[in-house]
């Protein structure tokens, strides 16, 4: 990706919080990242390292309260999406920027047909007849691959496979041709050979329709496949970004090393023993004033316990937030 | 070789677990999910047998089956030469302590009103007679063997992490020193940071016991790290078992073939130039399989054959056995 490219997405210090009856929870701490045009954006992170919530945040639509957007600004189309009123963010929404969610069966509605639920955005977002949304509908099916399209429109959710009721929640996304689409765990309640299918049809779209893409995961595997960059995330923060063939071959946070080195491979060779990370994630109940990853890491020193690293750019597009340099193995130099 | 020719602790032959589909005002039995469907093999002392498939084929029921979970359609099983597939009541009560299980929600089979003790002690006390600190002199023994601080043994599952929570089952699994132990999908809901530490102990607790495992997953990769032999399932059918290296390296099904080319590598350079091979379709309904084979819907290589007659589950020799008209 060329330098100089205006991206499309640019999020600031981003800070969510959750109110619950034991004290709040710092579930995004100031996050900062951005997606340029065309752009897969692949997120890792374990459940609770609060790659699903940014997401959400960015769109508000997580409930208020518990939740609260802090600070932060999350700049789209030249306008701040969190200063947006609710009807200037439902315009967006479904329009602008798409959202799959991890499982197609609790995201459709039951009671609705398929082809309802397709022309639905249509209608409202782009004000089309009709017979117009339901010629787009079937073009839509045709497109993310469902056989016999037009007499599935009067199909119901539960008449559906997983896989393709994952590829009409992509149908659903892709009807007003949005310019950001944010995929979260799309694949992970799938079977491996359905999840195959899935991720050759988002290459496909992505050679046609060109849109950017947010991919979420905990599967480094689909990661390595599919993503142009890859952020790294862990209790509320990111601790690396970089281009996904550089973050594989130069891992760079003990978090990112550790995490591949647990990977058992389907080919090449067999270890005797997994590699472990000791320890359970961070509870995140304060707002962090150390490295969250200080308790479980192998290189912690004394300065991770005073103080939270900042997120630094080493060369390039590799930005990392960590004290401990993996290449001289001793505490990386100040500035 | 000869040395290696150990007995099988357990023989299974020609099993077969059919759930009957009833319907109508009178219940009229219409036909069946035939969830497995004359499956064979043989689980030797001390090794891992890895069950893989995706979603529907059958591997949980099969592993439920083999335990005697269920009553079994038809077929055999031997555990320690002892048939067990028509048991009934206090004889197959009595083997019980011999087989156990690990299952794959902990959130879902840990008792949220029990204690970490008393669901570790529940086995104990229904098959052992202990005094009481007998009882706890136990409890305490297991929850050291499967890393757990003997401090939370008077706290609740709801207390605990994914990981943690998977050690109590474990230890409950262990409580009667069983030897031969159905871990169906054990890691699946676990963090993949956690799935290391709970399988590095699995595998711990087998050198150490003793213990043969029939590990069910649908993580080739994991099994591939665990298992000593693979069978590989579809649509209650097993299609190929082979020694672990063999199976990966040089798989002969093409149904085995697709999977493991389906499974994403977590090495982009490798990622771009592997071969993939993408399936057409989903699995059929097991209530209505198709004639013949039952991979032929979707099978890239399928023949005329295939379509009217059921392949053999034929022994190749060298341990590796396979069903498919392609391989004579």
């Amino acid at each position: 990706m060329p330098d100089g490219v205006e991206p499309i997405l640019d999020v600031t210090d981003l800070k969510t919080v959750f109110g619950t009856r034991s004290g709040e929870v710092h579930a995004v701490n100031s996050v900062s990242f951005d997606l340029k045009p065309g752009e897969l954006l692949g997120v890792v992170g374990e459940s609770g390292s609060g790659k699903s919530v940014t997401m959400m945040s960015l769109i508000g639509l997580l409930p208020s309260p518990p939740a609260e957007v802090r600070s932060g600004s999350v700049m789209f189309e030249g306008r701040d999406v969190l200063k947006m009123t609710a009807d200037e963010l439902r315009e967006i929404r479904g329009s602008r920027i798409g959202f799959v969610f991890q499982d197609p069966m609790t995201s459709l509605n039951p009671v609705f047909t398929v082809g309802f639920q397709i022309t639905e955005p249509l209608r409202q977002h782009m004000g089309l007849s009709k017979s117009e949304a339901r010629t787009r509908a079937v073009e839509l099916l045709e497109l993310v691959g469902i056989p016999d399209a037009r007499a599935r429109l009067s199909s119901f959710p539960h008449q559906f496979s997983g896989g393709m009721r994952q590829r009409v929640m992509i149908a659903i996304a892709l009807a007003c041709d949005p310019k950001v689409l944010i995929a979260d765990e799309p694949t992970t309640a799938l079977d491996v050979t359905i999840q195959a299918q899935i991720l050759e049809l988002v290459r496909e779209l992505r050679q046609k329709l060109g849109m950017a893409i947010i991919w979420i995961t905990h599967d480094l595997g689909v990661i390595a496949g599919i993503a142009d960059r890859v952020m790294v995330m862990y209790g509320g923060q990111i601790v690396e970004q970089a281009p996904v063939k550089e973050l594989f071959r130069n891992p760079q946070h003990p978090y990112t090393r550790a995490l591949l080195e647990t990977l058992p491979q389907i080919i090449g060779a067999r270890s005797k023993r997994l590699r472990t990370i000791e320890g359970q994630p961070p509870a995140l109940h304060a707002h962090p004033t150390s490295c969250p990853f200080r308790a479980r890491c192998v290189h912690a020193m004394d300065i991770c316990a005073k103080e939270n690293p900042a997120i630094k750019t080493l060369s390039g597009d590799h930005d990392v937030a960590c004290f401990w340099d993996a290449d001289s193995g001793e505490r990386r130099d100040a500035g | 070789m000869l040395d290696n020719v150990k007995s099988p602790i357990l023989k299974v032959d020609g099993l077969k677990m059919y759930f009957p589909i009833y319907k109508g005002v009178f219940r009229r039995h219409v036909g069946d999910v035939k969830a497995v469907d004359d499956i064979s093999f043989e689980i030797f002392e001390g090794e891992t047998l890895g069950l893989v498939g995706e979603s529907g084929c059958g591997k949980s029921s099969a592993g439920r089956a083999v335990l005697r979970l269920y009553d079994v359609t038809a077929g055999s099983i031997e555990l320690e030469g002892t048939q067990i597939a028509t048991l009934q009541g206090d004889a197959l009560r009595r083997l019980r302590p011999e087989m156990q299980m690990i299952f794959q929600d902990p959130q879902a089979s840990l008792n949220p009103r029990m204690t970490v003790a008393s669901i570790i002690a529940e086995p104990l006390d229904e098959h052992r007679k202990l005094g009481k600190s007998e009882r706890m002199a136990r409890v305490f023994e297991l929850m050291d063997a499967v890393g757990l601080n003997r401090d939370f043994a008077n706290r609740f599952p709801h207390e605990f992490s994914g990981g943690q929570r998977q050690r109590i089952g474990i230890a409950r699994a262990l409580a009667l020193n069983p030897k031969f132990i159905v871990c169906d999908e054990p890691i699946a809901a676990l963090d993949v940071s956690i799935q290391a530490q709970v399988v590095n102990l699995l595998e711990d607790l087998q050198e150490k016991m003793g213990l043969t495992y029939l590990f069910i997953s649908h993580d080739l990769s994991m099994v591939r790290h665990l298992a000593t032999r693979v069978a590989v399932m579809y649509l209650g059918k097993v299609v190929e078992l082979a020694p672990r290296d063999a199976l990966y390296e040089n798989p002969l099904h093409p149904y085995t073939q697709a999977l493991l080319s389906a499974v994403p590598e977590p090495d982009p350079s490798l990622e771009n130039t592997r071969e993939r091979i993408i399936l057409q379709g989903d699995v059929p309904s097991p209530s209505n399989p198709p004639q013949g084979c039952n991979f032929c819907t979707r099978c890239p290589k399928v023949m005329d054959i295939c379509k009217k007659d059921v392949p053999e589950f034929r022994n190749l020799g060298d341990g590796r056995y396979v069903a498919c008209h392609l391989i004579s």
